[in-house]
């Protein structure tokens, strides 16, 4: 049979989405995609994470390599600029011409630009491609204060992107009254305007904006109300218009304030041309969304594969953080007396707002908003999706179940019918999700993953996969547990016991006496993980090595391309000018970068694999040794100068976290393990933010615990107080024990705690009362890991089989591995940036 | 039909080889890396670039079993591959190279095509 040709203009998210669904439907077609942008599909949804880290790389839907191997022909860079429907043929910018049989348009949309004096000023930007992003990044050098015209969900995230970009000063313009118009009502934006504009964000509402001032460059705005705001730099999102320009050209019927009109097939009046995505019109309707877009591309195709599916319009219902608040609204968020009831629920202490609407019999859910808290946000679209009864006291479903009253079964997952609609972005419906469960034994969120699609898109609806999968598993009697992996039955804590009892000192051992299969990358770095905690033998010791996690088993950190970095421990980051020297040197001779650490050490890039012991030597000869940087161990412990020189100083912050670095050095752990000591009150090691930290007083020591910076940054508790330095330690030696044999694999302290029972409460028992009676075991066997500490490096450089091992080439040890590339960057090298394809 | 012939490449000593782990083998302009199984007593070479982020890392990464399928585990950013078929087992949709292994004589041999 022929192939028909389909074309596609626009490789967005959308188009590539119709490429994927149709590709595993049919191999029919021959694909064409004419793309207007020079890169490949990339998320649009998450960038502003582009200037939060991601790269352009990361941001890829795919590789140049899937279009090859899916056989589709890719113009980038080459916008359709004329389609001919008496020929169906499509015309290029850059001269080619192509017939088609079929006509995908899927040209998304543009920012809508508003007509006010001074527009095209220099500084003026729009917020919608990589390239925009880049020259806003570009002209934000030189800017101080940065404004986002647009207070809806774009411009909010824009003003994200903008924060980023760490600008003094980033404001929010919005003509409405009150921001996100669409989604959420004015009590709802009040609590949020509170929470942004404690996170630095200045918020102008009702603010209609007159002219752009300035000579050549934009320097203020002006508004209605004859106020003014300087500004370095303005980013508009006030909206988006569909890119409906090239189907009008070729007289396919467009809406009166644009889109192109489609069926419930997505058909345009041309029957072999559809479009999809933002630039659709469908029932006076544009959808702005990524899933109802995903959906439109899923109809399209099963439309060119006689598969019969229609769009039935779609719920714009969304969640989502800005700048790290909640906002959730669905259904008809807006409804009010005397159509529906409200319930309401208003805590402007943590910054809470929750409205639910419901019928006025009081039995179904209509919709609603959530600000600060959405965790209710799933469960909530289902219950109006599906017309779900509602239990006796609604209110339960935003407040919880204050006591009393029994759990309402149907409030559940259990009461979901089969086809509620779980992952919007691929569509995937309870039903599937369980009999990928039931029938195909996935019982693990991967597996699942693979199976049906769920959760890959924007990855909102995995915890309640996740539920569903345990819920699914009880149903067909399966025990569940916490366990390791396919081949430990078993959790992380009974396999720590386990591993004691037995006295098993190798991971092969264990595998032979208590799991089966060859192990995977789960489980061989946590139980090696496990046997450091226990007997804290060398972790290369033939027979562990391959069983160390990528970074243990080299004792380094790789980097990008491949070479490592390397950390030699500076304690408490006090260090001579001698060794500083010495480092310079180092670094000179290996030709390594060199960047200071936020933990008050120094990390040199670059190292090839052969060069780790040379480099190695010459560290250790000059009296350093290894700062476990590549293990999940004590990394650092921070301190301030304490009263050996700051007028504040209470203690000797510096000799005291000395002390305490030399204790736990290579103390290996469930995740890694940071520390500082603050010598007063002003605090400046910033210790609250550690694992442990402690803060000199006028008495002695305050122990803190349980801290985290990272993602989900948390203070650290205080756990006793003005105690001496001895005794300080033997809390610290308690507290890390019971943290290394029970917290889960990979938890940080701070997550351990947030689910102990009990909490700070009850860990203070345990360390400071001793209520388990463990104390004096955990001290002595804190004491003994103490006493068996070498440093591995010393003992790596000495054994010549471990030296052997830091080789690229087996069969040709003296050469490095040719594929190494860098670049240069302020006089120093980089690693050469990774590439797709 | 199309015969093709098997070109047997001495890679490294079976003493040279890391137990239950990858080493990676110089070959040509090409980077093989090669894995052990003591426990199978089975052997496996895959290229050395990681299709991910086409990293030269494989023989870096750990191996292990998917159920009955042997596995390497890249160590940039945990991408699985099967050693047996080369799929990806982390749900990507890319692939990597395999070759047939032997050991003669206390050496090991990797299978390239002619």
């Amino acid at each position: 049979m022929k192939h028909k040709k389909v074309v596609i203009i626009g490789n967005g998210m959308v188009g590539y989405k119709f490429c994927e669904k149709i590709k595993t439907k049919s191999n029919d077609f021959s694909l064409i995609i004419f793309g207007e942008e020079p890169r490949i599909a990339y998320d649009r949804v998450h960038l502003s994470e582009y200037f939060n880290g991601k790269s352009a790389d990361d941001l890829s839907l795919s590789s140049k390599d899937w279009y090859s191997e899916q056989e589709i022909t890719l113009y980038l860079n080459d916008p359709v600029k004329e389609v001919d429907r008496s020929t169906k043929t499509v015309h290029s910018s850059k001269g080619i011409t192509q017939e088609y049989d079929y006509l995908i348009i899927a040209t998304g949309s543009a920012p809508f630009v508003p007509d006010i004096p001074g527009i095209d000023k220099e500084g003026v930007f729009v917020y919608r491609t990589i390239d925009d992003l880049d020259l806003i990044k570009n002209y934000a050098v030189h800017a101080k204060a940065a404004t986002v015209l647009g207070g809806g969900l774009l411009g909010l995230e824009a003003a994200k992107a903008l924060i980023d970009l760490n600008l003094e000063e980033t404001n929010v313009i919005e003509f409405a009254p009150r921001l996100m118009p669409r989604q959420i009502d004015s009590a709802g934006s009040g609590m949020l305007q509170n929470k942004l504009s404690a996170l630095g964000l200045n918020i102008y509402t009702n603010k209609g904006t007159s002219s752009i001032e300035g000579t050549d460059r934009i320097s203020a705005l002006k508004f209605n109300d004859d106020t003014e705001l300087k500004t370095d730099m303005l980013v508009i999102s006030a909206g988006i218009r569909p890119r409906d320009e090239l189907a009008k050209l070729s007289g396919i019927e467009v809406g009166t304030r644009g889109g192109i009109i489609v069926n419930e097939f997505m058909q345009t009046s041309d029957p072999a041309i559809f479009a999809i995505g933002e630039c659709a019109l469908f029932d006076h309707n544009i959808y702005g969304l990524i899933a109802p877009g995903y959906e439109m591309a899923e109809v399209a195709a099963a439309k060119l594969c006689d598969d019969h599916k229609t769009f039935k319009g779609f719920d714009m219902s969304t969640k989502l953080k800005l700048i790290g608040v909640d906002v959730a609204s669905f259904g008809d968020p807006f409804t009010t007396e005397p159509d529906a009831r409200t319930i309401l629920f208003e805590d402007s202490h943590k910054g809470i707002y929750k409205r639910i609407n419901i019928s006025n019999d009081g039995k179904y859910l209509l919709g609603g908003i959530l600000i600060g808290e959405a965790e209710a946000y799933n469960m909530l679209l289902q219950t109006v999706n599906n017309k779900i009864l509602l239990p006796d006291h609604p209110e339960d479903l935003i407040l919880g179940s204050r006591g009393g009253g029994k759990q309402n079964e149907n409030a559940g997952l259990a009461g979901l019918p089969d086809e509620a609609l779980i992952c919007s972005c691929e569509g995937i419906s309870k039903g599937s999700i369980c009999d990928a469960v039931s029938e195909n034994n996935c019982e693990s969120l991967d597996a699942i993953k693979k199976c049906t699609k769920a959760g890959t898109g924007c990855g909102g609806c995995l915890p309640m996969v996740k539920d569903l999968m345990v819920h699914t598993m009880k149903q067909n009697g399966k025990y569940l547990r916490n366990v390791i992996c396919e081949h430990f039955h078993l959790s992380r804590q009974e396999l720590y016991d386990l591993i004691k009892i037995h006295h098993l000192k190798s991971y092969e051992q264990v595998l032979d006496n208590l799991g089966k299969g060859d192990g995977c990358e789960v489980c061989k770095p946590l139980v090696s993980s496990l046997l450091a905690s226990l007997w804290n033998d060398m972790i290369l010791k033939k027979g562990n090595d391959t069983a160390q996690d990528s970074n243990d088993r080299f004792l380094a950190n790789i980097q990008k391309g491949g070479t490592y970095s390397v950390v030699p421990r500076i304690p408490g980051g006090e260090i001579t000018p001698e060794k500083l020297v010495v480092i310079g040197q180092v670094a000179e001779k290996y030709s390594l970068y060199t960047k200071i650490t936020g933990g008050q050490r120094i990390d040199m890039f670059g190292a090839h694999l052969s060069d780790l012991p040379l480099i190695w030597e010459e560290l250790i000869a000059a009296g350093f040794e290894s700062g476990h940087a590549y293990g999940k161990a004590l990394r650092t412990v921070k301190s301030c100068v304490g009263s050996t020189w700051c007028r504040f100083g209470l203690h000797d912050s510096v000799s005291y976290a000395i002390r305490i670095e030399e204790r736990y050095r290579g103390l290996r752990a469930p995740h890694k393990l940071k520390s500082a000591v603050s010598g007063c009150i002003r605090e400046c090691a910033e210790a609250q933010s550690k694992d442990f930290g402690i803060i000199a007083t006028e008495k002695g020591w305050n122990l803190y615990v349980c801290g985290n910076g990272g993602s989900k940054p948390q203070h650290a508790l205080l756990l006793v107080a003005d105690t001496d330095s001895d005794t300080c330690i033997k809390y610290i030696d308690r507290f890390l024990m019971f943290y290394i044999r029970t917290a889960d694999p990979l938890t940080r302290t701070a997550p351990w705690l947030n689910k102990m029972e009990g909490g700070i409460e009850y860990l203070r028992n345990v360390v400071i009362n001793d209520s388990l009676g463990m104390a004096a075991q955990w001290e002595l066997e804190m004491q003994a890991l103490v006493d068996s500490y070498q440093c591995e490096w010393k003992t790596a450089i000495e054994d010549p089989e471990i030296r052997k091992r830091f080789n690229h080439f087996v069969n040709a040890p003296e050469e490095k591995d040719p594929t190494v590339k860098f670049d240069e960057m302020r006089g120093q090298k980089k690693a050469t940036d990774w590439t797709l394809a | 039909m199309i015969e093709t012939t098997t070109n047997w490449f001495a890679a490294c000593r079976v003493e040279d080889a890391v137990e239950n782990g990858g080493v990676c083998v110089k070959c040509g302009d090409d980077q093989i890396a090669l894995f052990y199984f003591t426990r199978r007593n089975e052997w496996y070479a895959t290229q050395n670039l990681c299709p991910h982020r086409r990293q030269m890392a494989l023989s870096r990464g750990m191996i292990g079993s998917a159920g009955e399928d042997p596995k390497i585990a890249c160590p940039f950013h945990k991408k699985t591959f099967s050693l047996s078929t080369g799929e990806c087992l982390s749900g990507d949709e890319c692939a990597i190279q395999t070759y047939p292994v032997k050991v003669e004589d206390g050496l090991v041999y990797i299978g390239l095509k002619n």
